[in-house]
C-alpha cells in the first residue's frame, strides 16, 4: 500500500469522510436497486401518508405516503450528479484560465485575473436566485449559477501555483532543452498543480450539494416530484413539529454528505500539501 | 584554425524593464571549436547566464538582442524562430546542463519518463530506452535500470547532475552549454563531475561552454577561457596563457584574489556597477588601478596580445 494511502487511513476524521463519500457514491450508483420502494421516486400512496418510522418504513413516510428511506437513498444520485457537473464545469473553465494567466505576465493574464476577481465578488446564493428568476426556477439555472460563481476559485489556485512554477528551474531546464510552451504547460506544470485542485474540488463537491439543497429548499432548484433532499426539507415545513421524521432524515442526509466531503477534502489537503497542515 | 562550432561577435543584449533599460551584455565575442572546453568566468551578475540564455534563445521577459551575431555551426541562431529553435537546435544540437541539479527535474515524474520524453522529441528514432541506459552507464550512474523507475528526490545531488548531463547528451549535440553545473555540489562530487565532463568531451568530440565563477575549475578543466566583466568580454585565450600571463587589469585583479596566489584575502576595490547605470567605455575603468583619462571614451574591442590571446584594454592599443 502506498504510504499516502496508509497515512490517509490512519487519520480517523479523513477515513470517516472517505467512508461517508464511498457510501454516498454507492447509493448514487445502486440506489434504485437498494431502495425498498424504488417506485416512490414519483408514486404517491395517500392512504399511508405521514406515518412515523416503523419496521416497514424506517424513516417514516411523507405527505404523499412515500417511503422517506427510499427517497433519501434515491436523492443521492441527483445530489452527486449536480455537484459533479458543477465542479467539473468549474474546473473546465477555471483551470485553463489559471494556467494561461499564471504562465504569462502580460495584459492577458492581468485581464483574466481582474475578471476572475469580479466573479469572485458575486455572492453565490444571490446570483443563483437572480438567475432562477430570469431563467425560471429549475435545476439547470441553479447549476449555471453555481458554475458561474465557482470557477474563479480554480483560476486563483492554478494561477498562484503556476506563477511559482513558471520560475522553477526545471521549467528553465525544459526551455533550454527545447520543450514547447504548450508541452511545458500541459505536461509539466498542470500535473504539479493537481493536488490543490483535487482538494478544492473535493470540498467543492460537498459545498455544492449544500447550496443546491438550499436552492431546492427555496424552491429555486429541483422541482417536485424529484427525490431531492433540499426539496423534501422544504415540503416538510408545514408538517412540523408533528411529523419530525419528514424533515429530519433528508436533513441528516445533507449534513452527513457535506460533512463527509469536507472531512475528506481537509484530510487530502493535509496529506497532499504538508505546508498547509493545520494543527489538530 | 578549423571552422568554429560557436562564433559570437559584437553581441549586445539589453533588458527593457520598468526601471529602464539595462545594457546587460556589451560587446561579447568568442570562438569555440569542436572538441574544446571553454570556461566563461566572471563575477555574479556580470551577464554569464544572460549570455547562455541568449545562445539558447530563451531570454527573460524584456530581453532584446540589440546587435551582434551568434553563429552555431555556420547557422545564424538569432535569425531563427522560436519554433525552429525548439525543433532543430535546443536539446537536439545544443545540449543544456542547468545550474542546480536539485531543482532542474520535475519532481512529479519518474526520471525515466522525463529523459525518454526528451529523446522522443529530439533524438533520432530507434530504441530510445536502450540508448538511454547506455548513456546512463556512460555518466557512471549506478543501477541505470532501477534509476529510470525512481523519482528525482530519490537521487543525491551528484547523481542528479549525472542524470542532467545524460539529458544534455541524449541527442549527441555538437555543443553543450553548462551554466555553473558544479556550483551546487560539494567539492568531491564536483571533482567527479568535472572529470566525467572532460572524459565525455574527449569521447564524443562535442564542444563544451562552461560557465563558472571558480577559477580553480577553469584551470583544471578548460582548454580555453573567456573573462567577462559587467557584460563586456575583457580577455580570451588559452587557459594556460591567460592564467600565466593575464593581460587585462581585471583578469589580473581577479587572479590576485585567488587564495592560492595571494597572502591574506585580497579583493578588488569597489563593486560591479549596477546594470541600469553602466559606465561608458570600458566598464572596468572606475575600479581599474591603472585607468587612464581616455578609458571612458574607448569603444570596446578585443586586441590581440599573443597567439590566440586577446584582451580589451587601452594599454595594448598603441602596442598593436
Amino acid at each position: 500500500m502506498p504510504p499516502a494511502i496508509r497515512r490517509l487511513l490512519r487519520d480517523i476524521p479523513t477515513s470517516v469522510g472517505l467512508l461517508i463519500v464511498l457510501v454516498v457514491v454507492a447509493l448514487a450508483i445502486a440506489g434504485p436497486w437498494l431502495a425498498p420502494y424504488p417506485g416512490d421516486a414519483s408514486a404517491s400512496h395517500l392512504i399511508r401518508r405521514l406515518k412515523p418510522p416503523s419496521a416497514d418504513f424506517p424513516f417514516g413516510t411523507d405527505n404523499l405516503g412515500r417511503d422517506i428511506f427510499s427517497r433519501v437513498i434515491l436523492g443521492a444520485r441527483g445530489a452527486l450528479e449536480v455537484s459533479l457537473l458543477v465542479v467539473g464545469a468549474s474546473m473546465a473553465i477555471g483551470v485553463p484560465l489559471g494556467l494561461v494567466a499564471g504562465y504569462g505576465t502580460g495584459w492577458v493574464s492581468e485581464a483574466i485575473m481582474r475578471v476572475t476577481d469580479v466573479f469572485l465578488a458575486l455572492p453565490q446564493l444571490v446570483l443563483a436566485l437572480a438567475l432562477a428568476q430570469m431563467l425560471g426556477p429549475s435545476l439547470e439555472s441553479a447549476m449555471i449559477a453555481l458554475v458561474v460563481t465557482y470557477w474563479p476559485f480554480f483560476t486563483r489556485i492554478v494561477f498562484s501555483e503556476t506563477g511559482q512554477l513558471r520560475t522553477a528551474l526545471f521549467v528553465d531546464a525544459l526551455q533550454g532543452l527545447g520543450a514547447s510552451r504548450t508541452r511545458i504547460l500541459l505536461l509539466h506544470i498542470l500535473p504539479n498543480t493537481a493536488s490543490p485542485i483535487i482538494v478544492r474540488a473535493t470540498i467543492g463537491l460537498g459545498f455544492t450539494i449544500l447550496v443546491a439543497a438550499t436552492l431546492g429548499f427555496l424552491g429555486m432548484g429541483a422541482t417536485p416530484p424529484d427525490p431531492d433532499w433540499g426539496l423534501a426539507v422544504a415540503q416538510s415545513r408545514t408538517y412540523l413539529p408533528a411529523a419530525w421524521w419528514f424533515a429530519t432524515f433528508p436533513g441528516l442526509a445533507i449534513l452527513f454528505t457535506v460533512l463527509g466531503f469536507n472531512l475528506l477534502g481537509d484530510g487530502l489537503r493535509d496529506i497532499l500539501d504538508p505546508r498547509l497542515r493545520r494543527s489538530r | 584554425m578549423s571552422a568554429p562550432i560557436l562564433d559570437v561577435s559584437g553581441l549586445r543584449v539589453s533588458i527593457h524593464g520598468e526601471a529602464g533599460v539595462a545594457r546587460i551584455l556589451h560587446h561579447i565575442a568568442l570562438r569555440l571549436e569542436r572538441g574544446r572546453i571553454m570556461g566563461l568566468v566572471g563575477e555574479s551578475g556580470c551577464g554569464k547566464s544572460t549570455f547562455i540564455r541568449t545562445i539558447l534563445g530563451v531570454l527573460a521577459k524584456g530581453g532584446r538582442v540589440e546587435s551582434g551575431r551568434i553563429a552555431f555551426d555556420g547557422i545564424d541562431l538569432l535569425a531563427m524562430s522560436d519554433r525552429a529553435m525548439n525543433s532543430q537546435i535546443r536539446g537536439r544540437r545544443i545540449g543544456f546542463i542547468p545550474q542546480d541539479p536539485l531543482l532542474a527535474l520535475n519532481p512529479l515524474f519518474r526520471v525515466g519518463t522525463q529523459l525518454l520524453e526528451i529523446m522522443r522529441n529530439h533524438a533520432a528514432p530507434g530504441d530510445h530506452r536502450a540508448r538511454l541506459l547506455d548513456l546512463l552507464r556512460r555518466v557512471q550512474l549506478p543501477d541505470p535500470e532501477g534509476a529510470l523507475r525512481r523519482y528525482p528526490h530519490q537521487f543525491s545531488g551528484g547523481q542528479r547532475q549525472r542524470l542532467l548531463i545524460a539529458a544534455a547528451l541524449t541527442c549527441a549535440p555538437a555543443l553543450i552549454v553548462a551554466d555553473e553545473p558544479t556550483t551546487a555540489l560539494d567539492v568531491t562530487t564536483q571533482q567527479q563531475i568535472l572529470i566525467l565532463l572532460k572524459e565525455l568531451v574527449a569521447e564524443t568530440g562535442t564542444a563544451l561552454l562552461f560557465v563558472t565563477h571558480d577559477l580553480g575549475v577553469v584551470a583544471q578543466t578548460c582548454d580555453e577561457m573567456a573573462v567577462i566583466y559587467a557584460g563586456q568580454m575583457v580577455e580570451t585565450g588559452p587557459t594556460r596563457d591567460v592564467l600565466a600571463n593575464p593581460r587585462h587589469p581585471y583578469t589580473r585583479a581577479l587572479l590576485a584574489c585567488h587564495p592560492d596566489r595571494s597572502t591574506g584575502f585580497a579583493s578588488i576595490p569597489g563593486t560591479v556597477p549596477p546594470a541600469l547605470h553602466m559606465p561608458p567605455g570600458c566598464r572596468f575603468a572606475p575600479r581599474c588601478p591603472i585607468a587612464q583619462s581616455a578609458c571612458p571614451a574607448r569603444k570596446p574591442h578585443l586586441l590581440t596580445v599573443g597567439p590566440d590571446h586577446t584582451a580589451d584594454c587601452i594599454l595594448y592599443e598603441t602596442a598593436a
